[in-house]
């Protein structure tokens, strides 16, 4: 299936009346960034990775353009597309609100998982959606320990974008094991020598940033993305008032060491593919000649 | 008076009463010398089943207020009983040493093994000192460093988890508080020997975790293991922190229901009233449970131990996979389609 069709199949009329309505000005030819303000060409914007040409905020992405900007294209093939949430916990208003978000991302969970090449490299790719938002429960954790396995089983590097909240607190306890879940499964992929390059975008926090996405051979981000330990409310809630201007940024993250570098939209895929010539032995080419 | 003690729970207060008048009639026994021992043993049953009656009754918030009891045992309560020797030792060689995570060498019936844990305060100076127990990078930095230790020397790792959470200070948040968390888990995945946790009492979502990627998880009666405290989760998912009774249920955080939804393999009965109770019976209890344990342990091959212990945390979750059912799409839709645990 193209990429292209796969979108279409997966993502409906809602999709779009929901993205029309949350960003655009009404007559959808025009957008307002949202931290500049400057008056955006829609269609400008997306030919920029949706990055405001002015200030150069980056929007979030769906796990679809996300891919689109990201594999070779018509390479991207999902797997476990099928793996969906129960209720546990009999939590309360939970299968409403799976049922709700759904319907707006057309995407049965935040993580999405598939095989794809990038500059030719065949990678396991994971992209992440504001489903839930981006929380890992049982399936985004399943989904994520599938993909390592399936990388490892076939000797590929996995290629994971994170966007998540954390944890999802509406499956309790078995969502935090989702995090020693997930990073045993990137144990065993790092044991058989294959790399993990991520790349952490806007927010990622909690439980997903406290497990497979700290544990990246190769850590980038992208330019002003939240990113940090603690999730804003539950700071808040324990108190945290002072703090520096950057704190729990890309930028306070390459302060401290944590990350490799932090990457505008447009390097991102350039840069993938330098890093996975590096890892799988591409041969190197002089730039001269 | 009892009453007024802030370490007396609410639902605590009759039992306190009697423990009072039991007192209250020693003191006489002892000043008078009248021997008042039948009257005492009447007390006493009063009480015992007092308690029988109030702990049949606990909510879970009741059980997050015993986990969080002022009174209860502390990991350092428990490694003076459990081990016949120990060693603290300190530091992560990196940037410091973490008081709210202890760690040492140990004997233990003829074995030498690894010891951490997070170790609360218990009067104001030294919780300050502890941390509350909240653990930074360098404690998770630490008893990674003291299980590596374990893994080369070839001796079992016991983790004692008892923390509100992992500390999310700037200070920890520069320093790495998640990676830190993220590489416990993934090393302690691949640890090449046994390990055993005990949740002591509050197992705090990463900060627990970051500490309990084991091939035995074991949980104390009293103890809770949540993703989130139920105060702060009532605040966020509900906007409401009133409801905090309510979430601790909802959340489903108590050693029943985590033996229940597979995330612990045993639960350990407290002594009658709750560990702090009789601190060192619990702590008997807990050392019988980790010596059976280990024994089933060192008999396993390393191999076969380590691909068990990914096997039982990939194992956990639950979900459904519609791709493997053919049915009907407006089955799909169903809240009672089966639900399915996945198989490593």
């Amino acid at each position: 299936m193209s990429a292209a069709a796969w979108f279409k199949s997966r993502v409906g009329a809602d999709r779009q009346a929901v993205r029309q309505s949350v960003d655009a000005l009404p007559d959808g030819l025009w957008t307002k960034c949202p931290k500049c303000n400057e008056i955006l060409f829609s269609k400008e914007l997306e030919k920029n990775l949706r990055v405001c040409s002015k200030c150069g905020y980056h929007y979030r992405l769906t796990a679809w353009e996300r891919i689109q900007i990201t594999v070779d294209e018509g390479t991207f093939k999902e797997i476990e597309a099928g793996l969906v949430t129960v209720n546990p916990l009999n939590f309360p208003d939970y299968e409403a609100k799976i049922e709700r978000d759904k319907l707006k991302t057309g995407l049965n969970d935040g993580m999405v998982v598939g095989l794809a090449e990038i500059g030719g490299h065949p990678v396991g790719l994971g992209v992440t959606d504001w489903f839930m938002g981006g929380s890992m429960g049982s399936v985004y954790g399943e989904k994520v320990a599938r993909l390592f396995e399936l990388a490892t089983s076939r000797k590929l590097p996995v290629v994971m974008f994170t966007m998540s909240g954390g944890a999802r607190m509406q499956e309790g306890i078995l969502s935090l094991m989702q995090m020693a879940k997930t990073a045993a499964a990137v144990a065993r992929h790092s044991k058989a020598h294959l790399p993990y390059i991520v790349v952490l975008t806007d927010p990622t926090t909690a439980g997903v940033h406290a497990s497979f996405a700290s544990l990246g051979d190769f850590i980038f981000a992208e330019p002003g993305a939240l990113i940090g330990f603690a999730g804003a409310r539950v700071a808040a809630q324990a108190g945290l008032i002072e703090r520096p201007a950057n704190f729990q940024t890309a930028e306070f993250q390459l302060e401290h060491g944590m990350i490799d570098r932090i990457l505008p939209r447009r390097e991102i895929k350039p840069t993938i593919i330098k890093v996975l010539d590096f890892c799988m032995g591409k041969e190197v080419t002089s730039d001269a000649e | 008076m009892p009453s007024k003690d802030w370490t007396v729970l609410d639902f605590e207060k009759p039992i306190a009463e009697l423990d009072e008048q039991i007192a209250q009639i020693r003191r006489l026994t002892q000043e008078q010398g009248i021997d008042r021992s039948e009257e005492i043993a009447a007390l006493e049953r009063d009480r015992d089943r007092a308690i029988e009656e109030i702990f049949s009754k606990l909510t879970p918030w009741d059980r997050v207020l015993l986990a969080r009891h002022p009174k209860r045992p502390y990991t350092l309560d428990y490694v003076r009983v459990i081990f016949d020797d120990y060693v603290e030792l300190h530091g992560d060689r990196l940037y410091g040493d973490d008081h709210a995570m202890v760690g040492g060498i140990a004997t233990l019936e003829n074995r030498h093994v690894v010891f951490v844990g997070q170790q609360k305060g218990r009067d104001l100076k030294e919780r300050q000192y502890r941390n509350f127990g909240m653990a930074k990078p360098d404690g998770y930095r630490k008893a990674l460093r003291l299980m590596k230790l374990a893994e080369k020397f070839r001796r079992p790792v016991i983790t004692f988890v008892d923390t509100p959470a992992a500390d999310c200070s700037v200070d920890a948040e520069a320093r790495g508080i998640s990676e830190s968390i993220a590489r416990n888990m993934m090393d302690m995945s691949i640890l090449g020997t046994p390990i055993i946790s005990v949740i002591l009492g509050e197992g705090g979502s990463g900060g627990a975790i970051g500490i309990a990627v084991a091939d035995r998880v074991l949980m104390m009666e009293n103890a809770i293991y949540s993703v989130i405290p139920p105060e702060g989760c009532a605040a966020i998912l509900w906007r409401d922190p009133s409801k905090y009774k309510e979430m601790a249920a909802a959340l489903r955080i108590t050693s029943a229901d985590a033996l229940e939804l597979g995330v612990v393999d045993e639960v350990i009965k407290e002594p009658l009233g709750g560990a702090h109770r009789s601190p060192e019976a619990a702590a008997q209890s807990v050392k019988s449970a980790i010596l059976r344990h280990l024994e089933e342990l060192e008999k396993i091959p390393i191999q076969k131990l380590v691909d068990a212990r990914y096997k039982k945390f990939r194992s956990m979750g639950v979900f459904e996979d519609i791709s493997k059912k053919k049915p009907h799409k407006e089955e799909l839709s169903e809240p009672e389609a089966q639900e399915d645990q996945c198989e490593a």
